[in-house]
């Protein structure tokens, strides 16, 4: 009898995992035809019911893996098919540290299934040793445990290009997430392998079908880059690069290649797609400035936010992410009058070097109309810009790095809009 | 004073021995772990596959804008469009972008083209031998791989018809938007907090 319903809930829980992976299952299925899977996010299921007195009825039993409350259904904004995205919602995060199943996601040729005891990390060009390790290989180095973002350089594009007041925070700043990552440092592989003084780049490239290529500073690999196989206590999600992804703290997203396979030394930049037709960054005049790793200091309120409602004056949080790819963040400054005064907010979590950190500052209300801002400094001096700052010296038509201050407005009933214009 | 310095000092590098790791119970970390294998030269050739502005990388081979015609036919208009217009927002424009102007920070919607944007024609075979096409990459020769990149760089005045594109005219083409890249001047010289 214990068997039968022991096999019955596995047999429940494998249906539910699978309705749960919806899309992203199919699409992984060799065969299936990724064109035809509906990008749109699966309705939250109909209203879960609770019960009167949930202290009257035994609860449900334990289960091999957890499932998020019925009551909560966080979900990214998936885009694109084979290319694509899929955003975080940043509303409806807490703390600092992105679920994995929500960490942003940004595909070139679709999301490899690669079996880690085939997948390998070659080391060659301008090296003493080309080596070449397995992902176990990898996991025999001194490991090191840190907590840092990755935000795509295009992030809040359409919010500069396109704003519209009806833009969530996902919709604005999505694709930046917070992850705890295990790895080795890049510096002990290159150490390992013996890179030449002459090797001033290294191209890091991808094992997924677009074998995705960027050029990066050999300073980088020996200062903070890390080889990494874990995220947020266990292996890396297929879409984040399983079995292992370069992880460049504080550079653009793009640079952080996922499903490393190839690690190349050389003396000049490679001059790839990647970094020349996209990742550069028209500026006024006729200059297109290329090689702009690291993600400039930016913040966002994401709560009270589009399509919150304030149901009244008093007493509101004002809640939000500041980061800065250049190292700490140092404070981060509140305004509730549309820049006109600003109050330091509360840094409620650890000031980690070119990592998320969760601000918060509590507002009385008035009840009139208000424009809401935040503004992030960091360690080396640099203030988040406003909008206009920003247009001034890169222009309308460039095409990443997008860290304006952002600001909400709340109208007397209470609604909250995006406003782009700062 | 002198002493309070001194123990000020001991102090602060007790400290540092703490943060220190403590897991290798006194052996130094060695320069080398000697973990991992050495590749053969078959290995290392086998996945070696990048090109570079000078032209190393790149294969024997060639091709004409010609037969580059025939395989974009088969193999690229149905996303990139008959004529290189693409098809927005997944299958980029190819040729056809407003020659001669580089303002590009004054408008998205200026379209950036192999002939106005590109700064290496090399980076043009790299990509298309990794890459494309899209639901096959890695499927085209090298000789197919120079007659798509001959075709393109035809289409936008950088290639004569009839000439014969391999690893040595490839990289000698000169993209007009090549002097036009900067590289990252956001700190400036001195770094600091300067919005550019």
């Amino acid at each position: 009898m214990a068997e039968t319903t022991s096999s019955i809930s596995r047999r429940k829980l494998i249906t539910g995992a699978a309705v749960a992976a919806g899309g992203v299952l199919l699409t992984n299925l060799p065969g299936a035809d990724a064109q035809q899977v509906t990008k749109v996010p699966a309705p939250p299921p109909a209203s879960p019911v609770a019960p009167d007195d949930p202290t009257k009825v035994p609860g449900a039993p334990t289960t091999a893996v957890g499932e998020r409350s019925p009551f909560v259904h966080p979900q990214r904004a998936p885009v694109g098919e084979i290319t694509g995205t899929s955003l975080t919602p940043l509303q409806d995060l807490t703390g600092t540290i992105t679920p994995s199943d929500l960490h942003f996601t940004r595909i070139h040729a679709g999301i490899p299934t690669i079996d880690p005891t085939k997948h390998k990390l070659l080391i060659h060009g301008l090296v003493d040793r080309p080596v070449e390790f397995s992902v176990d290989d990898l996991k025999r180095f001194p490991a090191v445990t840190r907590v840092h973002f990755v935000e795509c350089s295009g992030n809040g594009r359409a919010a500069y290009r396109t704003p519209k007041p009806e833009m969530t925070p996902q919709q604005v700043d999505g694709m930046t997430s917070n992850s705890e990552w295990t790895g080795v440092p890049l510096a002990t592989l290159f150490r390992e392998a013996g890179v030449q003084t002459a090797a001033k780049w290294f191209l890091a490239e991808g094992g997924d079908a677009s074998l995705l290529d960027r050029s990066i500073p050999v300073s980088k690999g020996h200062d903070d880059a890390l080889v990494v196989w874990g995220q947020n206590g266990e292996p890396l999600r297929p879409e984040q690069g399983f079995p292992i992804r370069l992880l460049l703290p504080g550079y653009e997203g793009n640079a952080n290649v996922k499903w490393l396979r190839r690690i190349k030394l050389g003396a000049e930049p490679f001059m790839t797609r990647w970094e020349t037709s996209k990742y550069t960054d028209p500026l006024p005049g006729d200059k297109i400035r290329m090689f702009s790793f690291e993600m400039d200091a930016k913040s966002i309120i994401t709560s009270p936010a589009y399509p919150e409602r304030l149901t009244g004056p008093g007493w509101w949080p004002i809640r939000g992410l500041a980061w800065s790819g250049r190292g700490r963040i140092t404070r981060v400054d509140v305004s509730t009058d549309g820049g006109k005064t600003w109050l330091a907010a509360e840094l409620l979590t650890a000031l980690t070097n070119k990592a998320h950190v969760r601000f918060e500052h509590m507002w009385q209300w008035n009840g009139n109309e208000s424009l809401i801002m935040s503004r992030a400094t960091d360690d080396q001096g640099y203030v988040q810009p406003t909008m206009a700052q920003l247009k001034a010296v890169r222009g309308p038509g460039t095409d990443y790095h997008f860290n304006s201050i952002r600001a909400w407005r709340v109208a007397r009933d209470g609604v909250v809009t995006f406003e782009a214009n700062t | 004073m002198r002493r309070a310095l001194v123990i000020a000092m001991t102090l602060a590098v007790a400290a540092c021995r703490a943060e220190a790791r403590d897991d290798y119970l006194g052996d130094k970390e060695p320069q080398r772990f000697g973990i991992g294998h050495t590749p053969t030269p078959a290995e290392v050739a086998a996945l070696d596959i990048d090109v570079s502005p000078n032209g190393a990388g790149l294969p024997a081979g060639s091709g004409t804008p010609e037969q580059g015609a025939t395989i974009y036919a088969a193999k690229c208009a149905s996303c990139h469009g008959k004529n290189g217009e693409g098809m927005a927002p997944a299958y980029p424009q190819l040729v056809g972008g407003p020659k001669g102007v580089f303002n590009f920070a004054s408008d998205y919607k200026i379209p950036r083209t192999i002939g106005n944007y590109w700064p290496y024609s090399t980076t043009l075979f790299d990509y298309i031998r990794r890459a494309m096409p899209l639901t096959a990459p890695g499927s085209l020769t090298a000789d197919q791989t120079y007659a798509l990149s001959a075709y393109l760089l035809n289409r936008e005045g950088l290639l004569p018809a009839g000439a014969t594109l391999d690893a040595r005219s490839l990289p000698a083409i000169q993209m007009p938007a090549r002097s036009h890249f900067v590289p990252d001047d956001r700190r400036g010289s001195t770094g600091g907090p300067k919005v550019r």
